[in-house]
Formats: structure tokens, C-alpha cells, sequence
């Protein structure tokens, strides 16, 4: 927690990086001033883009000494406002789990590479973020900590599954390196509260270190001040959560 | 997106975003977030010219309700026009590629 004599600064700008096939994207980047060390946190934007709320939640986790990293994982769809080009990616069923998965291998090595990061790396998302944090936390190496809000389709049918997400990301559980945090509303569709008992129960089963929360009278996106799913009770207590698991993991 | 039900069909028309009318070439249609509609799921329509770019796009994002009575409505208007014999049932002429007739 901040204190009022304490010195705060952050630089927050656009940056380009290399991300899947080594195709260069670009990607917003937001870190706390001073030489550190500082934990680093991937943020994942949700499935209508790569917006505002997004460059506001990565200046959020540097705010609280995070060196951020939100790559857009849209890059390769066009460029232009981010509601139509997440429109554009909503129409092609979603970007393809390997090149999403490629490109977050890239900002975790940014990370990486930085001086001042104290070499242990979160990965933060909500919606389809969600489902593809806890996807990097089993697929890739290099994740410390894991935070997944409201991630849908992470249990999938076999008629769910698409060239562009061909494996159900609950498959991959037992592949999980890091603890997990799951936050999660009890009204929501995808994840259902059955949903998400599936997927805990393969968590338990594999004896992976997790912690769910879910919030009565919320449902999809309940972090999201200019939507109407918000809730303000949830969502405050969701984001305590939220840095109480990072500042135990990471720091 | 988080249900991923999107299915695109090529369609031949006019849309307007904007001052400027585009041709539009494909509809791209989802039962999924909508931008400002408030509801966790709607049946959304763009109305799009990929050639053109992300922002070549007329959107609409309906309740499942008004999804339903708008496909009845058309489907009512085409039947009430072919009744009265009034249906330009054949294919537009091509436009040029870049995608504004007006261009």
C-alpha cells in the first residue's frame, strides 16, 4: 500500500517486441520508475480488444510495482479502432491459441531480458484472457504466477473446439507450473459455476496449488467500470485478491 | 471472443459509417460480447469490406428478442414484395476493387 510520502513515478508507452514466429508486434508497456528489482506481469487483453481498460489495468499493475506488458494480440488483424478490429477477430472465431500463445512467450522474454525485473513473471487476463493465462501457465515456461477472471471456454466440448482453439485448455492441467488464482461471478454463462467445478476439481485432482473466489450477484466482466456488468463490491474485493496473490507469489 | 459462434456469409450491398456509403461484401454474424449493448451475449451483425479495413464496418448488436422479429420482418417485406411481383431478384454488377462506389 502506498504511503503519502512515498515517491511514485511510471513511465507507460507503446512499445514493439517480437512475438510469435518472431514477427514483430507492438505492445503497451507500463513499470514503475526506479531501479527496482520489480516482479513483472504479462497482461492479457479480453476478446473485444485491445483497449482502453486494458492500457488502464497495466498502468494499474505498475502502479503497484509490476513491471506490465499487455502485447496486442491483435497486431496481425489490422489496425484501427479497437472495437472494430475486435470485431473483425470476433467474426473469425477468435485469435488462434498457438499465435496467441507464441506472442506472450515473446513479452514474458521481454521481461526477461530487463534489468530492473526481479526475474518472477504473473500473467494476468480476463475473458478469453483469462482462458489463455491459465493456457501460457501450462504451455510455456517462465510463469510464476497465474490469474485467471472469468475465463470462458477453459472447459470445451469436443463440438466447441475450433482450428483456432483445437484442444480444450482443462487438458492441459496437469501441465500447470504455477499457483493459480481464479475470480469468477456465480450469474455468469461462460464460465458457468459448473464450469468452474470442473475445472477446480482437475486442479485438486492434479494437486495444483489454486484459489478460487466467486462472487454472488456478479457475472461476466465484473471488473469493467464502463460496461454494465459491473459490480463495485465485487470488483474491489476481486482486485484485493488479485495483488494479495501477486505480492505472495512474486515478490 | 467467449462463445466463438461467429459465421460470416458474402453479401452484396451498400452500408453507411459515417458521411461516406462503402460497398459492403460480407456480414459477419456472432452470438457474443457486445460492445455497448448491455448484456453479457447479443446477436451481433457487422456489416463489413475486409478489403477496406477493420474500419469498414456498420454494426448492430440486437436482443435475442429483437434478433428473432427483425428475421421475421425481413423474411415478411421479401414475401410481400415477391407476392407483388416487385423482387430484383438477381445479382448486383461488380465493383471495382477498394470497395467505395462512390470513390
Amino acid at each position: 500500500m502506498y504511503q503519502t510520502d512515498q515517491y511514485e513515478g511510471m513511465i507507460a508507452e507503446t512499445v514493439s517486441m517480437r512475438g510469435h514466429n518472431g514477427d514483430l508486434i507492438n505492445a503497451y508497456v507500463a513499470r514503475p520508475l526506479g531501479a527496482g528489482p520489480f516482479p513483472g506481469m504479462v497482461v492479457i487483453h479480453h476478446a473485444p480488444g485491445w483497449d482502453e481498460w486494458y492500457r488502464e489495468c497495466t498502468r494499474r499493475f505498475a502502479h503497484h510495482g509490476y513491471v506490465s506488458i499487455s502485447p496486442n494480440l491483435y497486431f496481425r488483424d489490422g489496425h484501427g479502432t479497437p472495437e472494430d478490429v475486435g470485431a473483425k477477430v470476433r467474426a473469425a472465431g477468435g485469435a488462434p491459441d498457438a499465435r496467441v500463445l507464441g506472442d506472450l512467450d515473446g513479452a514474458n522474454a521481454v521481461l526477461r531480458s530487463l534489468p530492473y525485473v526481479n526475474g518472477k513473471i504473473g500473467v494476468f487476463g480476463t475473458c478469453s484472457g483469462g482462458r489463455q493465462a491459465f493456457l501460457a501457465g501450462c504451455r510455456l515456461k517462465g510463469f510464476n504466477a497465474v490469474i485467471d477472471c472469468w475465463g470462458g471456454r477453459v472447459v470445451q466440448s469436443k463440438d466447441e473446439l475450433t482450428p483456432n482453439q483445437p484442444v480444450a485448455p482443462i487438458d492441459y492441467t496437469k501441465d500447470l507450473g504455477s499457483p493459480i488464482l481464479g475470480l469468477f461471478g456465480n450469474e455468469d454463462k461462460a464460465p458457468t459455476p459448473e464450469q468452474v467445478d470442473q475445472h477446480e476439481a482437475e486442479l485438486k485432482k492434479h494437486g495444483k496449488s489454486y484459489e478460487f473466489h466467486r462472487y454472488d450477484g456478479a457475472g461476466h466482466g465484473f471488473f469493467y467500470y464502463d460496461r454494465a456488468a459491473y459490480r463495485q463490491e465485487q470488483a474491489v474485493d476481486g482486485w484485493k485478491k488479485v495483488f494479495a496473490f501477486c505480492e505472495r507469489t512474486l515478490r | 471472443m467467449c462463445t466463438m459462434i461467429a459465421h460470416q456469409v458474402k453479401i452484396q450491398g451498400r452500408g453507411r459509417s459515417g458521411p461516406e456509403w462503402f460497398e459492403v461484401r460480407e456480414a459477419n454474424v456472432s452470438y457474443d460480447h457486445p460492445y455497448d449493448l448491455p448484456l453479457e451475449h447479443a446477436l451481433n451483425i457487422d456489416f463489413v469490406n475486409e478489403a477496406m479495413g477493420p474500419g469498414a464496418r456498420v454494426a448492430v448488436e440486437l436482443s435475442v428478442d429483437a434478433a428473432r422479429q427483425l428475421v421475421r420482418t425481413i423474411q415478411a417485406v421479401l414475401a410481400q414484395a415477391d407476392e407483388r411481383g416487385v423482387l430484383e431478384d438477381r445479382p448486383l454488377a461488380p465493383v471495382s476493387a477498394g470497395g467505395n462506389p462512390r470513390a
